[in-house]
């Protein structure tokens, strides 16, 4: 039952740069001109890939550059990528809000978008008056709307406010309140934008437990935008991957999630020198090669997960004349915590390569980036050497089990024992 | 929906689109969203005021109140034999409500960039909301002139209400019809350049003394040189006030030729707008 609901070809979307100015009317009179000769708009010609941190030549840039893909009934699509690959301007195209400058799309339903918090909201208006209007603007009758609202209001867990203008709401009700009506929307395609972020865990497994229940019941579709990879990787029949305003990859979540990982994460997470000349060190020690690998994958280099197990590996030369050299390291959070600090006396082969390795355990760091601060001294704690920034690596949260989506708080997540009436659970 | 075949669209999302394509069917699916925006207009407007709905009167009673000072104690400007205060509160009712429909709707994208930005549904369900919304503001300040009509009547002033009366909704309509029409010419040509947001708001205060509200149309006729007669028949709104007056106050005299003038010119504006707020609402959200 393949049946392609929506295909995208050759959808480029170019924007200007700058501001709009009396610079601006000689382009538009330039172009007008040609259009009325019957020739090309002068300005598609040029443009560039959009880079945001490059600084470009040219005025236009493609936010969007021959998309090409289709998508099947009953699909849950995911479409990853980072800030600025251009999945907002697609979103924004299949909602149709914005036109594509060339391509076309076409589609067989009805394309809803899940509004950004509160937009289409009137702040003075009552709960369940917000419910019609934002009905409404998302294309349901009033009838349809009459129908449904119980289901809506107790879906959104706002019973109690529901007869209260929204300017009361905390931001989380609003979010409550937008996802509600979205979700009872019954439209063909269902785009989702980045949502879930808001709302608590309760409210997240709900609103991932609905968006599973649209697809897979109803066979309807659902584009889902996110920059939450657990969330996209539980939810997602097929992932896109976007980079520059181009499709990069498609396919299997946890394929493209990977190598989407793989290819964005901050890190430098090995250094590697082939003489002692070149090793980053001073004339007491050498770092010839370091590395934070992933005990817990067959593929070292592969992302660490939170519940991945962590070899920091090192291989050093000791210069100075002295066997005994007490090798530590700090870890630091990006922004710059001290999540702990290690050492350890070592005997290295003076003049020769010596390696060492510390092993962090698994489901001990959070989901953020950290950094090695490591440092040598001597028996009798007279300093050698030391590199605030020796690595970089990111910890990410793939696999989770739970509902809850959002960060979870604190330096450190260890999993600790929990006990059910004295008994270990 | 419909669509077992594999080739059958719904409907296509590109860069081209018909000049005055407009889709009705899609715009009757939306009927319901143009009622919950005028519900909306209306019930806001007055959310935590004591008042209420008592200030759509107060705002015609007081300016004709003030021009009834300035205009015919302190001027002496005639009104055609009826009371000075009925006749420009009559004019003020209709003007009211042609500006504020063309204000608003001069304003449509710049004021709905947000939701415009979010979310797709047919742009022309918002003016025709704020036209809507308006008639409902109009239809009580209207309740509002007749009462003082029938206080002027019984206290025996010279007016003399006629069956022409029943043009109303026509002359209404044509009103609406250049409302729209300007407003959406305006909106659609102030999304990129702003320039002409300036002009429109003096613009809207300098039209309404081209208009005869505060002054009878002979008196501009008389005043004027022969030659010049043509230019106070040139605005559109000459001859539907003056028909107005003509009808609830028998006041002036009636000319049908100039209610037709108005009606074909407020048509011709009125495609004109629907034409450029087409092109304009593809593309708008980026360079607004």
């Amino acid at each position: 039952m393949s049946e392609v609901i929506l295909k995208i070809e050759n959808v480029s979307k170019q924007y200007r740069l700058g501001q709009v100015g009396t610079g601006t009317i000689s382009h538009d009179l330039n172009r007008w001109w040609a259009k009325i000769r019957g020739k090309e708009d002068p300005f598609l010609k040029i443009g560039e890939t959009n880079d945001r941190s490059k600084k470009g030549d040219s005025e236009y840039v493609w936010a969007l550059q021959n998309i090409n893909f289709e998508v099947d009934r009953g699909e849950v699509l995911g479409i990853i990528g980072k800030n600025g690959a251009g999945k907002s301007t697609l979103l924004k195209i299949l909602s149709r809000v914005t036109s594509p400058t060339t391509g076309s799309i076409k589609t067989k339903g009805r394309i809803a978008s899940l509004l950004e918090v509160g937009t289409g909201f009137h702040p003075e208006m009552t709960g369940r008056e917000n419910i019609y209007l934002n009905g409404a603007i998302l294309g349901m009758t009033k009838k349809e709307i009459t129908s449904k609202i119980d289901e809506i209001i107790e879906f959104s867990g706002c019973e109690r406010y529901i007869d209260t203008p929204v300017k009361r709401y905390s931001s989380g009700m609003m979010v409550r309140l937008a996802f509600a009506v979205a979700a009872h929307l019954d439209p063909e395609i269902l785009v989702v934008d980045e949502v879930l972020a808001v709302g608590d865990a309760e409210f997240q497994k709900k609103a991932i437990g609905k968006m599973k229940d649209i697809s897979k019941q109803s066979g309807r579709t659902v584009l889902f935008v996110s920059h939450n990879m657990a969330a996209v990787e539980s939810l997602c029949t097929r992932v896109i991957s976007m980079r520059n305003g181009t499709v990069l990859s498609s396919g299997n979540p946890t394929k493209i999630i990977s190598e989407y990982l793989q290819d964005s994460s901050f890190s430098e997470r090995k250094v590697k020198f082939e003489s002692i000349s070149d090793a980053i060190g001073n004339a007491n020690i050498r770092i010839m090669y370091a590395s934070i690998e992933n005990a817990s994958a067959t593929d070292k280099d592969s992302v660490i997960d939170v519940t991945s197990t962590i070899d920091f590996r090192m291989k050093i030369v000791n210069l100075t004349n002295k066997e005994t050299i007490s090798i530590g390291y700090d870890l630091l959070t990006i922004k710059g915590d001290v999540v702990f600090g290690s050492g350890n006396k070592f005997n290295c082969t003076i003049g020769g390569v010596t390696e060492v390795s510390c092993q962090i355990p698994s489901n001990f760091l959070n989901d953020d980036i950290y950094q090695i601060f490591v440092y040598f001294h001597t028996n009798d704690m007279a300093d050698l050497y030391s590199n605030t920034e020796l690595l970089t690596f990111e910890v990410k949260d793939i696999k989770r089990e739970s509902g809850y989506l959002g960060k979870i708080n604190g330096i450190i997540r260890p999993q600790l024992p929990w006990f059910l009436n004295g008994k270990k659970v | 929906m419909q669509g077992n075949n594999d080739d059958e669209w719904l409907f296509e999302i590109s860069s081209k689109k018909g000049l005055f394509e407009l889709d009705y069917k899609e715009l009757w699916h939306y009927k319901d969203l143009l009622f919950l925006f005028v519900k909306r207009d209306i019930v806001t407007f007055y959310k935590q005021t004591i008042l209420g709905p008592i200030w759509f009167i107060i705002q015609p009673l007081i300016t004709s109140f003030i021009q009834f000072v300035i205009f015919s104690r302190i001027s002496n400007i005639p009104s055609d034999g009826v009371p000075y205060f009925l006749f420009v509160l009559a004019g003020n009712v209709l003007w009211f409500y042609f500006s504020d429909c063309f204000k608003s709707t001069s304003e449509v994208f710049k004021a709905n960039q947000n939701l415009f930005g979010k979310v797709y549904f047919p742009r022309l369900i918002m003016p025709l909301a704020i036209v809507f919304s308006n008639l409902v503001k109009f239809g009580i300040q209207f309740v509002f002139f007749l009462g003082v009509l029938f206080y002027c009547m019984y206290n025996g002033y010279n007016v003399s209400p006629n069956l022409y009366t029943l043009y109303t909704p026509i002359l209404l309509f044509v009103m609406i019809l250049l409302a729209l029409g300007l407003g959406m010419i305006i909106t659609s040509m102030t999304t990129k350049y702003r320039d002409l947001t300036f002009v429109i708001s003096f613009g809207i205060s300098l039209y309404m003394y081209i208009t005869p509200i505060v002054y009878p149309t002979s008196l501009a006729l008389e005043k004027l040189p022969e030659s010049l007669h043509y230019l106070v028949y040139l605005n559109p709104l000459t001859s539907i006030f003056d028909f107005f007056k003509y009808a609830y106050l028998g006041s002036g005299k009636l000319d049908f030729f100039g209610v037709l003038y108005s009606f074909i010119f407020s048509v011709v504006i009125f495609f004109a707008g629907v034409f450029v707020f087409n092109r304009t609402e593809k593309n708008f959200i980026d360079v607004i």
